[in-house]
């Protein structure tokens, strides 16, 4: 996927204009307060790095749209705590697992557990509610908002104000309020866009969009973030920055899913990695693992390069 | 129909009817079908711009109601004029329930007048309210389950607006009920030379109240974020934790109270108002406030249904009475004209709420 981009990222230099280098010198005051945020969550590290028991079973996953199967008996399981990396050839269901497990789409057999309990029937905005976020491949932003309202909407998922609360302005929904837009504040901080929090969603630059996608995915405080190809159009520097927001977002104590085309972020970043092809697990294991095995580099290399989807 | 007898009193005292009548006489006197009363449109037109505001908050209050649920389903839901008349009915048979019947309008102490008022108010909002809900359930609940495509919603709007029509007209009968006046209007200052009425500072005062506790939830609430994240896009929002469902409904509940609100204010202007049929023009009316100001905008439906309301009142001086729809319909073909996307500029395609 190659997105439209609207504008160059901050985080690259651009040539000339001094709101270029303005945006430059915020990101690297940015960059050096989330070293602070990063030094202030390290001592959790190691207990949140540790992988716990099964968050996430995917179980069985079969889905067929009319006489093509995009996914095939899939099984595999997401740990609490660990950043797993889902990858394929282009096709090779990767989006479909994505959609079946957030409940886009209804698995025609086989279930989708989250802590043990299926996920089933669901509306999707329970299933979200239960604890699964999600990013977009193609940025799906509210354009018309700002980038802190598309985060407090996140943080809605949680509230419990009621119509009448809202239209008498109860206590409650003063404080909710208040609480929303601190939460979503400091989301936009930990993603690193807090500078352009007023802007409208769809004035921001592209790497700012993706950023703030991802914060308001954590606000509806998932236990599962999954995220659909992150990395999309960013340049090696954006990928770095990337890598580091996904390690600090596990670090936070989520667990990340992650479909990414770039193997040299998904090998620099997970923990484990499950490799689709024509809609069928072929490999489960670590970066390292993964390198190695043999039918994951068949699968590779037997199709054209798929850097530019 | 049960109506007691009673010397029923002339309706037609609001000054817009002599307005009207002023008009024929020229009618009569010329042989041109619209005459250019200049001198009228200067004469009256601090009364018209008095009369304009009070009709055109009637109108925004309706026209919220079609921009909130255009912004959310993309659906213009024409069944609306008939959740207004609705209200409409329910402040009729709230005044005749309070033992009030057609004839000369009662003496009343304030306290009691704001007591009576405010319980029709109640019932209107909620008659209104629920009407709407039950609309968005029994008609468009079922169609957007099944898929079905936007002109199908369409249609069924009309058809809903008749069935709800139709339902008034088997029960009532096609004449209008009886004017039941519990506020006679009276002036309380002068601008200008117009004596403001009573009955106009409560209907444009509370109007803009209303259109600001409504503008105030939608972009304040977190029922309001939900409402504009689904009109933005609803798969997204249901991804987000939104329920899509619930927000629709709301949608509906907003509008038709709203729209419940307005009815009384309709009928304590026009007493003679509620009739099976009489929903249909002031609906339609609101609708071109709406789409004059931007429909999908809440701020545009007021700015629409104000200037709609003004223009009409306008536009009947110079013209003559009977050109009042004409001036208004006019001037929202000429506004489309020149921004297709009405007044405050938002895109049909883009709307947002």
């Amino acid at each position: 996927m190659t997105e439209p981009n609207n504008g160059n990222g901050p985080e690259v230099p651009a040539e000339g204009g001094l709101a270029a280098e303005l945006a430059h010198m915020t990101e690297a005051e940015l960059i050096e307060h989330e070293a602070e945020v990063a030094e202030v969550v390290a001592p959790d590290r190691e207990i949140a790095v540790e992988v716990g028991e099964t968050l996430l079973d995917i179980d069985n996953l079969t889905m067929r749209f009319g006489g093509l199967t995009a996914l095939d008996s899939v099984s595999f399981g997401i740990r609490r705590g660990e950043i797993l990396g889902l990858i394929g050839p282009n096709g090779a269901g990767k989006t479909t697992c994505f959609n079946a497990m957030t409940g886009v789409y209804r698995p025609t057999s086989g279930q989708v557990l989250l802590e043990g309990k299926p996920l089933g029937k669901l509306a999707k905005h329970n299933i979200t509610r239960r604890g699964i976020a999600r990013t977009f491949q193609n940025i799906r932003l509210f354009g018309e908002m700002t980038a802190l309202e598309n985060v407090v909407v996140g943080t809605d998922a949680r509230h419990k104000t009621s119509v009448m609360g809202a239209l008498v302005r109860s206590p409650r929904h003063f404080r909710e309020e208040k609480e929303a837009i601190e939460r979503a504040m400091a989301l936009l901080d930990f993603v690193g866009i807090v500078d352009r929090a007023a802007d409208k969603a769809k004035n921001l630059p592209y790497g700012y969009q993706r950023r703030l996608e991802i914060a308001r995915a954590l606000a509806t405080e998932p236990k599962l973030l999954c995220l659909d190809e992150p990395a999309a159009g960013f340049n090696p520097i954006e990928k770095e920055d990337l890598m580091g927001l996904i390690r600090k977002i596990r670090d936070d104590g989520y667990t990340v899913l992650l479909i990414e085309h770039d193997m040299k972020l998904v090998m620099g970043v997970t923990d484990r990695i499950v490799v689709l092809e024509f809609g069928k697990k072929i490999a489960d294991g670590a970066p390292s693992e993964i390198r190695e095995n043999p039918s994951v580099i068949a699968a590779y290399l037997g199709v054209p390069d798929d850097d530019i989807a | 129909m049960d109506d007691p007898a009673g010397p029923r009193p002339d309706p037609h005292v609001e000054n817009e009817l002599s307005i009207h009548h002023s008009s024929a006489l020229y009618l009569a006197q010329d042989d041109s079908v619209i005459n250019f009363d200049v001198a009228g449109l200067v004469d009256q037109f601090w009364a018209n711009t008095v009369d304009g505001l009070s009709q055109g908050s009637i109108y925004a209050l309706v026209a919220l109601g079609y921009t909130l649920v255009y912004g959310v389903l993309k659906l213009i839901n024409f069944a609306h004029s008939e959740v207004f008349i609705y209200g409409a009915y329910a402040t009729w048979f709230t005044f005749y329930g309070l033992g009030f019947r057609p004839g000369p309008t009662p003496e009343l102490a304030v306290f009691e007048l704001i007591g009576f008022l405010l319980l029709a108010l109640l019932a209107a909002v909620l008659v209104s309210g629920a009407t709407a809900v039950v609309l968005e359930r029994v008609a468009y609940r079922p169609l957007r389950n099944r898929g079905a495509p936007r002109l199908v919603f369409l249609i069924t709007a009309i058809g809903a607006s008749f069935v709800l029509q139709q339902l008034i007209f088997i029960w009532r009968g096609g004449n209008p009920e009886q004017a039941i006046r519990l506020l006679r209007p009276e002036p309380v200052f002068e601008v200008f030379g117009v004596a403001i009425t009573n009955i106009t500072i409560i209907i444009v005062l509370a109007s803009i109240l209303l259109f600001f506790i409504a503008d105030t939830f939608v972009n304040r609430t977190r029922f309001g974020r939900g409402i504009r994240a689904v009109a933005q896009d609803p798969d997204t929002a249901t991804l987000m934790g939104v329920n899509k469902e619930r927000v629709i409904m709301l949608t509906f509940l907003i509008g038709g109270l709203l729209a419940g609100a307005a009815a009384l204010f309709y009928m304590m202007k026009i007493p003679q108002g509620a009739s099976y049929q009489g929903g249909f023009l002031l609906g339609l009316k609101a609708f071109t406030a709406a789409v004059l100001g931007g429909i999908g905008n809440l701020r545009g439906a007021l700015l629409g249904g104000l200037l709609l309301g003004l223009m009409e009142n306008y536009g009947q001086s110079l013209f003559g009475g009977e050109w009042r729809d004409v001036v208004a319909f006019v001037l929202l073909i000429v506004i489309l004209m020149f921004r297709p996307t009405g007044i405050l500029g938002e895109s049909l395609g883009k709307a947002r709420v």
